[in-house]
């Protein structure tokens, strides 16, 4: 297929470091490469250190490469449990966000930097100190990802505890930024610093912020989050959302529903970037790429983790069952909480029924069962298949770029840059270098307004 | 008086004392990488709560990759900031160095800064050195968290980590509670370095009786701010001590004496070399922390000047042999306070 005439939406692609998370394959297989963690920058194995800088380097080096908008961090403040106890079956151990991006500023020269901070865990000077530094460590290449954490769970870990109900969650993530552009907007010219004085619900900061207007005015403010609150808080304050709408349909559907509120914050459609995460799997030919994707799903549902995911939704100890056999009779318990620090699922019993109806029919076992239901693979085939439709997702208004989530570390974004960079410049729809320097040039925003000085 | 007989250790400030701090990364690179020329142990770069520039652990996180062997020690404030942030934030340091992290602790007493935060009002030094105190201790447990073996990736059991090896601090301090693990790994050094900063009499008031005993309990270096070699030398004995009193081995203790040096010419600069040698001699210090005026005119001259002159005189190293900033003082790679406690269960 040739590229059709007229202007075309260019792609917006990110690499999210595939480090703590249910999808990152850690054990090699049988036959491949140790299990030792990657020491050697210049050659990593691709079941490296999710810890090491190394691995950090390695990855952002390779989004850099391939002319990528920016290198994405998670976050997690607690270790998941189960049972009670940690969950020791996927990847855990990360560094801390905002740090480990000041050093990966030093190995990259135009590579936006991103980071996932809570709202909740965190204070409105401190923060926009920290971004405000990072951004111009980075010469303008900060981004915040901001983040509600939901759960009391976490909340032992800090001064507040507790939790926030989501209406508060958002109210304060909304003011919580509010807060920090009034920090980053009181160094907005060259004199001295205007002391800010804020009072509202949930912050009340007085002073003097100590750190010059960073390159970018104020860093890239991305938002991860599907409730409706949580769309409004991106429609009104986002340059940029973090999604896990995938499919082509879902992604219309919620690009649509999240641009049609912009027009309500005198924002236009081009101000908020929608990126959904994504994975791939490639291969010569489609028959390989999907015998490729099934080896995956198997290496990241194990025997242990498909019983886990299981014991999730049921709400019971289900660890006499034989995960090659088929599914429990016994019903789940509406009331188990066996997981924290996880999202909840609504309805145990319902997603029960359902996979004892797949199973039957299919004839699965639990482990097949589970791999077949909570398959998040969105692109499989060959490089010009993927090419094609990352490309088809962008142009049908699905989304305006991706955030791709590889499974390996380090070395998951080595063939996408590879095989599939190429093909989407070949087709125009995709950067050949970087025009700018800044995070927010990447991505087509303006630098936001300097405020008008009332004094 | 005991002389020391290890090599003199050197560490310079990189702050500059007159200037505003500069935002941009160039100008710390420029410094650290010549920090580095001359072998120094550690640079350190100061933060206040409130204060100007960007915040000293991202600056200095900015830099470790491009130095090798350099240790890199920011000043933390432990007043307003969460105790999980400042373990997780100095453990990545460590991580993002391979090894050469360290922090100064501070503490904040004043009301405008409290301001900034919103969160209470500002208290007296006592109060908030005895948080700080609190603060190094949960922070150290945090890091310990995590045994060094804790990641085993084992197939057969499908099992990422072997979760005996991570442990809860459950950690209740009189203003803060932590239950934790850390979600950081155990870092390269097991603990980065903890350096606290005192004034040379621990009666020089509340403020400073409270500095000192945090000095004494959880300091792997102490700077000490003296006048004259005497006063130093008593400060280091009296830390001991203290130490000793906490039950720590006072070897595992390295007091520097931090002076302010001012370099008008490369002749000052082999000045300040019979300066420290003398200091040294005198078992004044295990070394010095040297605060320049202009870092960007004294640091070239501390480089080029007293550091060769000391080396001709067989009292500062001519390359590292190590490579963390632990190996660089002599301090020994601590074991997790957890690990003995699962020998014993099993
Ligand atoms: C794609 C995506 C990524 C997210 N990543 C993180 C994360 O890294 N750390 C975190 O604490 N929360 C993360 N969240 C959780 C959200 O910040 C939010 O707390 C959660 O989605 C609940 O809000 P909601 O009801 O608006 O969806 C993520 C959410 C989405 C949709």
């Amino acid at each position: 297929m040739s590229p059709t005439a007229g202007p075309r939406k260019q792609i917006h692609l990110a690499a999210h470091f595939p480090g703590v998370n249910n999808t990152t394959v850690w054990a090699a297989p049988p036959a491949g490469p140790t299990t030792a963690p990657g020491r050697d920058a210049a050659r990593p194995p691709s079941f490296g250190s999710q810890i090491d800088f190394a691995s950090f380097e390695h990855l952002a080096r390779t989004a850099e490469r391939g002319l990528f908008d920016f290198f994405f961090l998670a976050e997690g403040l607690r270790l998941r449990e189960h049972k009670g106890r940690i969950h020791d079956l996927d990847v855990l151990g990360r560094p801390e966000s905002l740090t480990v991006l000041a050093a990966l500023a030093a190995v990259t020269e135009r590579l936006g930097l991103a980071g996932t901070v809570s709202a909740t865990f965190n204070e409105p000077y401190e923060l926009a100190r920290r971004l405000a530094s990072l951004d111009h460590l980075s010469g303008g290449r900060a981004a915040w990802n901001v983040v509600t954490t939901s759960d009391a769970f976490t909340g032992e870990n800090f001064r507040r505890g507790g939790f926030l109900d989501r209406a508060d969650r958002y109210t304060r993530a909304a003011e919580f930024l509010a807060t920090a552009r009034e920090f980053w907007d009181s160094r907005a010219d060259a004199g001295e610093p205007l002391p800010v004085d804020h009072r509202g619900a949930h912050f009340t900061v007085r002073g003097e912020f100590g750190v010059p207007r960073g390159p970018q005015g104020h860093p890239v403010i991305i938002q991860a989050g599907d409730s409706s609150e949580g769309r409004e808080f991106a429609a009104s304050a986002a340059d940029v959302i973090f999604t896990r709408h995938s499919g082509l349909e879902a992604g219309r559907a919620f690009y649509a529903d999240v641009k049609r509120r912009l027009p309500a914050y005198g924002r236009r459609p081009a101000d908020l970037k929608i990126m959904p995460g994504v994975t791939y799997v490639l291969g010569d030919t489609p028959a390989e790429a999907q015998e490729h994707a099934a080896e995956i799903r198997r290496q990241q549902v194990s025997p242990q983790t498909a019983l886990l995911t299981l014991e999730q939704v049921w709400g019971v100890d289900l660890s006499s069952y034989d995960p090659d056999g088929p599914l429990p009779d016994i019903d789940p318990d509406p009331h188990g909480e066996l997981a924290q620090g996880r999202v909840r699922i609504a309805d145990p019993r319902a997603v029960a029924d359902r996979w004892r109806a797949l199973s039957r029919a299919k004839g699965l076992s639990i482990r097949e069962t589970v791999i077949e239901t909570t398959g998040r693979q969105s692109f499989i085939g060959t490089p010009q298949d993927v090419a094609r439709e990352l490309e088809a997702f962008v142009q049908g208004d699905a989304a305006d770029g991706f955030i791709l989530v590889p499974h390996l570390t380090p070395g998951g974004l080595d063939p996408f840059v590879e095989r599939v960079v190429p093909l989407l410049q070949e087709r125009g729809a995709y950067r050949t270098e970087y025009t700018g320097t800044t995070l927010r040039s990447h991505l087509g925003l303006p630098d936001p307004a300097r405020p008008v000085r009332k004094d | 008086m005991p002389v020391p007989h290890h090599p003199l250790r050197l560490a310079v400030a990189l702050d500059a004392p007159q200037a505003p701090p500069p935002s941009d990364a160039a100008p710390y690179l420029a410094l650290a990488r010549l920090a580095e020329r001359g072998t120094l142990d550690f640079v350190t770069l100061g933060d206040r709560f409130g204060g100007p520039g960007p915040d000293a652990l991202s600056v200095l996180a900015r830099v470790a990759p491009t130095t090798e062997r350099l240790g890199l020690v920011a000043t933390v404030t432990t007043t307003h900031t969460e105790p999980f942030h400042v373990s997780t934030g100095v453990a990545t340091l460590d991580w993002v160095s391979r090894g050469r992290a360290g922090w100064t602790v501070a503490a904040s007493t004043s009301e405008a800064e409290a301001a900034l935060v919103g969160r209470r009002p500002a208290a007296p030094a006592a109060e908030v050195w005895s948080e700080a105190d609190e603060v190094a201790d949960v922070v150290g447990r945090l890091w310990d968290s995590w045994e060094d073996d804790a990641e085993i990736r084992d197939r057969a059991t499908g099992r990422f980590v072997d979760r005996d090896r991570l442990h809860y601090v459950d950690f209740t301090a009189h203003t803060f509670t932590v239950r934790g693990p850390s979600i950081v790994p155990r870092p390269p050094q097991g603990r980065p370095v903890t350096v606290v900063e005192v004034a040379d009499a621990p009666d020089a008031g509340h403020a400073e009786r409270a500095r000192w005993a945090v000095a004494a309990a959880r300091a792997d270096v102490v700077l000490v701010r003296a006048e004259d070699p005497g006063t130093a030398g008593a400060a280091r004995a009296a830390l001991h001590d203290r130490a000793r009193a906490h039950g720590r081995d006072p070897g595992a203790l390295r007091v520097l004496a931090s002076l302010p040096v001012e370099l008008e010419s490369p002749a000052d600069a082999v000045g300040l070399a019979d300066l420290l040698g003398d200091w040294f001699a005198q078992g004044a210090a295990d070394g010095f922390h040297l605060r320049p005026a202009d870092p960007a005119r004294d640091l070239p001259r501390i480089v080029e000047g007293t550091v060769p002159t000391l080396r001709e005189r067989g009292l500062f190293r001519h390359s590292y042999e190590g490579t963390t900033l632990r190996d660089h003082l002599g301090l020994p790679r601590p074991a997790s306070i957890y690990a003995p406690a699962r020998e014993a269960v099993r």
